[in-house]
């Protein structure tokens, strides 16, 4: 996974509350077994006619929002199933960057091993951002900081080894392994 | 050496810390058991494969095919009815990837396949005191073993196949007290839709909740699954329930439980598995038992959880009323009475005997209303056999409903169980999420009593109202 320093984009903004994986990616496209090519079908239901037309309003389908990579969503973002495909589908589509004021446990967890960044903001800023989606956001990941052309700042929780894979493109699996000598211990030590 | 006292989840967690958490890296912990489906877990094969690994530990590995799989029986020749090519390889993906690597699969052929999370307790591959994982988010089911249990992603299922851990950062603890006796008609899939209904579908994200109180400890086995089954819908990490006599007979039961001297000194530990003493959650919230009705989802989230008797509240933001319009239901007006279309009984959440027997009752000498179409799936080889032995299968299928072969079915619409679109199915599964039972679909989650009731009146139903023409 290549580092992520920098991103600078326009936003496509999702007013929903409570957009759940079944939004993100509907259960009838995890039969493959694959990890790509799910941006497609990212949103489907709410993007695509039952005829396969597009859905003129959804933010997705308008062409001022083409290419943005931050997405500006509703509070509890990613509820409901662990799919890892959400993810993968929202990073095929372009995303780099998910604005909430909640974003649920395993969803921001499966963001994060693919390089798509949580970004949870109080519920006020994520609605004043929301009221200006033109304007050029600049996330830093080193600094934890998103900020708007007008120069306001705001500060988002990452943790340290979540903000060090990202910068690194440190690959957690690799770290895992590296631990090897530790879980030979406690497998000894536990009768494991 | 005093210690502070800890609660059910410090314990869980202590125990399998294999580097302790810091500043700057999670806590490494160790993973007791992993369970794998053919839906989430290929790719974690494609993963491991790239980077010449192989799982370390696949004797702690089990797997089954269960959310794509068909419902209906093979053909003569043996032919099972896929819904797609795509599922069909999918399915001989998990078989090609258990057979390279050595790990258990209870595949179409087993007498002992069925959904992931109604097998492995069923086996006895759930015990307490141990980490469970899996590639679901309804692995929280297995906390009414007293384990700590979770859903993951993908890139994680590829974490435990080649170490055995995962990265994980401490969740915050909520404790859920619920006492008193439960009303007749109502039962722990109420108890829980009632608590998601309180705390609200994200009032337990970033805890694990310890579900405790006399109407907790009254439960059998499977109601304390159906209930840590649904902590996710309310956001939480993981759900759990203190092991006890209950908890130790069920284990006791299984074929691949511990046996004799190695169970004695199971129980033993497993006695020491519950909350200490003045340990101290982040949250609390008690709920008494006398207040939960039957209750059902008007909404397209499982935390718009309502009694059947009480109005539909009125939309206070706009995706309430998305969620109104959606469903086509109207604030003010009480669900009961509501038509129904469809009936779903199974799932991980309520496709185990007691529920297949919840269902018998109310269907015995009565019929599913004209128009109604009803589908009674068990959650695994085992419920069916012995829902079968005890002839609920007839009872099902005499009351006009469908009695199918064990899978995940209309609860996630993979594999050709559908709702159509704009139908209302009353259904037994656990989520609500538009589409979620086929595009256009519209559901409302319930108990199995619920469900069949509904099926039987043709409309939305209040459970209370079987017991009242028992005494009458």
């Amino acid at each position: 996974m290549a580092g992520f320093r920098t991103l600078t984009s326009a936003s496509v903004v999702l007013r929903q509350t409570n957009i759940d994986t079944d939004q993100i990616i509907p259960a009838r496209f995890l039969s493959t077994t694959e990890r790509a090519g799910l941006g497609r079908n990212a949103f489907n239901d709410w993007r695509w006619q039952a005829d396969g037309s597009p859905v003129a309003d959804f933010a997705f389908n308008q062409p001022h929002n083409a290419g943005r990579r931050i997405l500006l969503a509703g509070r509890n973002f990613g509820c409901g199933s662990s799919r890892e495909h959400a993810p993968w589908a929202l990073t095929d589509l372009g995303l780099q960057a998910i604005v909430s004021s909640e974003i649920a446990d395993i969803f921001r967890g499966n963001a994060l091993k693919n390089g798509l960044l949580p970004i949870v903001l109080d519920e006020a800023d994520v609605q004043a951002l929301m009221q200006r989606p033109d304007d050029a956001l600049t996330v830093d990941v080193a600094t934890r900081t998103l900020r708007t052309p007008d120069g306001r700042v705001y500060t988002f929780p990452l943790d340290g080894f979540s903000q060090t894979c990202l910068l690194e493109g440190v690959d957690q699996l690799g770290y895992l392994l590296g631990r090897t000598p530790d879980i030979e211990r406690y497998e000894s030590e536990h009768a494991r | 050496m005093t210690s502070a006292p800890r609660t059910l989840y410090d314990k869980l967690w202590d125990a399998h810390v294999v580097v302790p958490e810091s500043d700057s890296a999670p806590a490494v912990l160790y993973i007791d058991l992993h369970l794998i489906h053919e839906v989430t877990s290929p790719q974690a094969f494609t993963e491991l494969r790239s980077r010449g690994l192989a799982p370390r530990r696949p004797d702690r590995t089990k797997a089954t095919m269960d959310h794509s799989t068909p419902t209906l029986p093979a053909a003569a020749d043996g032919t099972l009815p896929y819904a797609s090519a795509a599922s069909e390889a999918q399915v001989a993906t998990l078989a090609r990837n258990c057979a390279e690597y050595g790990i258990e699969l209870f595949d179409m052929a087993s007498a002992h396949r069925g959904i992931v999370h109604v097998i492995a307790p069923e086996q006895g591959f759930t015990q307490p005191g141990m980490t469970i994982v899996c590639g679901d988010s309804h692995t929280s089911t297995h906390g009414a073993f007293g384990a700590l249990a979770f859903g993951i992603g993908t890139s994680e299922v590829g974490h435990v196949l080649a170490t055995q851990c995962l990265l994980q950062r401490k969740a915050r603890t909520l404790a859920i007290t619920v006492d008193g006796p439960l009303a007749p008609g109502v039962g722990a899939k109420d108890v829980v839709l009632h608590i998601i209904g309180v705390i609200g579908v994200n009032g337990g994200t970033g805890h694990v909740i310890e579900f405790r109180g006399s109407t907790i400890e009254a439960m059998d086995m499977e109601q304390r699954m159906t209930l840590c089954n649904m902590s996710i819908e309310a956001g939480a990490r993981a759900g759990m329930v203190a092991p006890d006599q209950v908890t130790f007979d069920f284990v006791a039961r299984t074929p691949r439980g511990p046996k004799g001297a190695d169970f004695d000194a199971a129980v033993a530990r497993w006695r020491q598995l519950r909350s200490d003493e003045g340990a101290r959650f982040d949250s609390e919230v008690r709920i008494d038992a006398a207040d939960i009705r039957p209750t059902l989802t008007w909404g397209t989230h499982p935390g718009t959880a309502i009694a059947v008797d009480a109005p539909i509240p009125a939309a206070n933001d706009a995706a309430a009323q998305k969620g109104l319009d959606y469903m086509h239901l109207q604030a003010g007006k009480a669900l009961a009475g509501t038509p129904v279309d469809v009936v779903f009984v199974g799932s991980c959440t309520n496709g185990r005997l007691s529920d297949m027997r919840e269902v018998a009752q109310v269907l015995r000498g009565r019929r599913v209303a004209d128009g109604v179409r009803m589908l009674v799936v068990p959650g695994s080889e085992i419920v069916k056999r012995d829902a079968e032995a005890e002839g609920i299968h007839e009872i099902v299928r005499a009351a006009g409903a469908e009695w199918r072969e064990p899978g995940c079915s209309m609860c996630i619409a993979m594999n050709g169980d559908l709702v159509a679109p704009g139908q209302l199915a009353v259904s037994t599964s656990n989520r609500n999420f538009e589409g979620r039972q086929g595009p256009g679909s519209r559901t409302l989650l319930a108990s199995p009593m619920s469900a069949a009731w509904a099926a039987v009146r043709g409309q939305v139903a209040d459970t209370r109202e079987l017991f009242a023409q028992e005494v009458a």
